[in-house]
């Protein structure tokens, strides 16, 4: 078990070398940079801009900067907003994540148990209903339900806020500002939990299909346990591990924000910066939240690959 | 009803509906199973012998498959007029069931220890310790050594035989009154075999209880059984106390299965086996269901069905050849 930790890190740290060398290619070698676009700036103030950003040295060398600083926890400086990439993480990415975390735990709840019944129940009328509702869910954009429930609820029944994660002008604090936030967040929240939910429960339903018809299932019916007890302690278990492939694909999709949700809400999250910083082409913000979110994808697979040994008994490390 | 029979089975019939009509999976079959008798269903994959028995543990998948008629009645009640709730009481407690694979018969997530608990938990309503206790002395009665330890293992890590040895145990733990084996040795070895049955044998001896055992194998017949029912296509065809049918098989695809049994120390240039194949259960209209493998078809068994009729004092075939009043014709 150690062992084979040890060998994956050691394989972690290879697969993030290559891929920083990948992201940063992508980037420095796409014509044109963030003082290019600038039409302000004459010739020589451009020249000496380059000169102070290190950008006319040769690509190597530049790499070799990059990750320099980036071992020493500095991720870079961006150019737009002035200040450290870190520091703008930190400010936007916990937005995200907030979103992220509800919507998601919510997704997996409703997945888990619709699936889950849906399966027992197969073909009747209700896995019929909640098969036609998740198709109709799955298959309708984001930005055209996050408008439509803003018309909604929220202009023409003012139930929820339109967008935003504070009323504009607001300086609640304690509880006040709690209650706020949660207040608006439900909008991008139903609208996530909606658009995840539809291929998560037909996942659920169909693993719980296949282990439903295994022979273990029969057995444990022969034994004369309750219906619920052969449901929850000997299928869903089954069910479930499949699953843990996705577990480790969650933990960047956690933070790694949604650019069209928090578009259509205003939500200020770290896909709204991403966005923006393209049309900046602020590539230092962009190279590091890249490497960010390649980072949290090998880890997140370590992490379900442990998981994995922890649930499964016939997994061995 | 008989109330020496522990189980008595009168005109079940189990119909599965599928896409292209219904198939007859067990069609009017009778049988009894005396107190500490063991009674052997015989007959080819198909013919219906696994869903009798599913049939009596009330575990054939709805809606897919039912029970469409007939009685099944055990220690004086009928199975199938109990609502399913009682049933699962009955089931793993009174009326216990071994099967074919033992390799996926245990649930893989838990270990062997848990699941034999379960049972000891639900029906006789022990702790979690005394069942644990009681748990691993199972284990060392089905003659599996080290029984703490195997306890604390997942079926993953045991063998086949070992395994069923555990199926075995679970089936036992609450004292059945019949324990059905549904080809409980087909996927064991020939030495391993042996064991799982003497140990059948010896529980049955030891407890008074009674086996339905399922079974395509003569051999198992010939060493387990005390009475024998042979089912064709859904359809009981013969049955007989043991000796007498092995002696005198009457039913033509009894004669059938006998001869393609291989006989040791007799090397033949080709084994024998019965000509054609089941029959399609979809397309099966009133007839003798084996006409058209049969060498002495006559023309009445193309058109109409024969009833099981008592031919000596411990047999029954369903067979016109039998039937007085066109044997002499």
């Amino acid at each position: 078990m150690s062992t084979y930790i040890t060998k994956r890190i050691l394989y972690m740290i290879v697969i993030l070398f290559a891929a920083s060398f990948l992201i940063f290619c992508l980037y420095a070698l796409t014509p044109g940079d963030f003082i290019t676009g600038n039409i302000k700036l004459t010739p020589e103030r451009k020249a000496e801009l380059r000169e102070i950003y290190g950008l006319n040295k040769p690509v190597i060398e530049r790499y070799a900067i990059w990750m320099k600083n980036a071992f020493h926890g500095d991720f870079g400086y961006s150019l737009s907003q002035q200040k450290p990439v870190l520091s703008l993480f930190n400010q936007y990415i916990w937005n995200s994540f907030l979103l992220a975390v509800v919507s998601t735990f919510l997704t997996w709840l409703i997945a888990v148990v619709v699936g889950v019944v849906a399966a027992y129940k197969q073909y009747s009328w209700f896995d019929t209903i909640v098969m036609v509702a998740l198709f109709a869910a799955m298959s309708i954009p984001s930005f055209f339900i996050g408008l439509f429930l803003i018309k909604m609820l929220a202009v023409d029944w003012k139930w929820l806020p339109p967008g935003g994660m504070l009323t504009t002008g607001s300086n609640s604090t304690g509880l006040a500002y709690v209650r706020e936030v949660i207040h608006h967040m439900m909008l991008p929240v139903m609208v996530m939990t909606l658009l995840g939910v539809g291929s998560l429960t037909r996942y659920f339903r169909s693993n719980m299909i296949d282990v439903i018809k295994q022979d273990y299932i029969r057995t444990a019916r022969a034994k004369g346990l309750k219906e619920r007890k052969v449901l929850f302690t000997h299928a869903l278990r089954n069910a479930l591990l499949p699953a843990i492939t996705l577990v480790g694909f969650e933990l960047p999709a956690l933070f790694g924000g949604s650019l069209i949700i928090e578009k259509i809400f205003n939500w200020p999250g770290i896909g709204q910066l991403y966005m923006q910083s393209f049309s900046l082409r602020d590539y230092p913000l962009l190279m590091g939240f890249t490497l960010f979110i390649a980072i949290l994808t090998v880890i997140g697979t370590l992490v379900s690959d442990i998981l994995y040994h922890v649930a499964d008994p016939r997994v061995r490390l | 009803m008989n109330m020496d029979n522990v189980l008595d089975i009168e005109h079940l019939s189990t119909h599965f509906k599928t896409e292209d009509g219904i198939v007859r999976a067990v069609d009017d079959v009778s049988l009894q199973v005396r107190q500490g008798e063991i009674v052997c269903i015989v007959g080819e994959s198909g013919s219906g012998k696994s869903i009798t028995a599913m049939s009596v543990m009330g575990l054939i998948e709805a809606p897919a498959g039912q029970v469409v008629g007939g009685s099944i009645g055990f220690q004086g009640e009928d199975l199938l007029q109990l609502s399913r709730n009682e049933l699962r009481t009955i089931r793993g407690n009174e009326i216990a069931m071994i099967f074919q694979e033992p390799m996926t018969s245990l649930n893989p997530v838990l270990r062997i220890g848990e699941q034999l608990m379960e049972p000891l938990m639900e029906h006789l309503k022990m702790s979690k310790k005394a069942a644990r206790k009681r748990a691993i002395e199972l284990i060392g009665e089905v003659g599996i050594s080290r029984a703490e330890q195997i306890a604390d293992s997942y079926p993953h890590e045991l063998s086949g035989g070992m395994l069923q040895r555990i199926m075995i145990a679970i089936a036992i733990s609450c004292g059945p009154k019949l324990l059905i084996a549904d080809e409980p040795t087909t996927a064991l070895d020939v030495t391993i075999q042996a064991q799982i049955l003497d140990m059948l044998r010896r529980f049955k001896e030891e407890s008074g209880m009674s086996i339905l055992l399922i079974t395509h194998d003569l051999g198992v017949v010939a060493e387990m059984a005390d009475y024998v029912v042979v089912m064709y296509a859904g359809k009981v065809v013969e049955e007989g106390e043991v000796v007498a049918l092995f002696e005198n098989p009457q039913h033509p695809y009894t004669q059938g299965l006998l001869r393609s049994k291989p006989i040791i120390n007799q090397r033949q240039e080709e084994l024998y086996s019965i000509p054609g194949q089941v029959p399609n259960p979809l397309e099966l209209v009133p007839s003798c269901y084996f006409h058209d493998r049969c060498a002495h078809c006559m023309d009445i068994c193309r058109t109409t069905e024969p009833a099981l009729k008592e031919t000596g004092s411990q047999q029954k075939v369903a067979c016109w050849l039998y039937e007085e009043a066109i044997a002499h014709v």
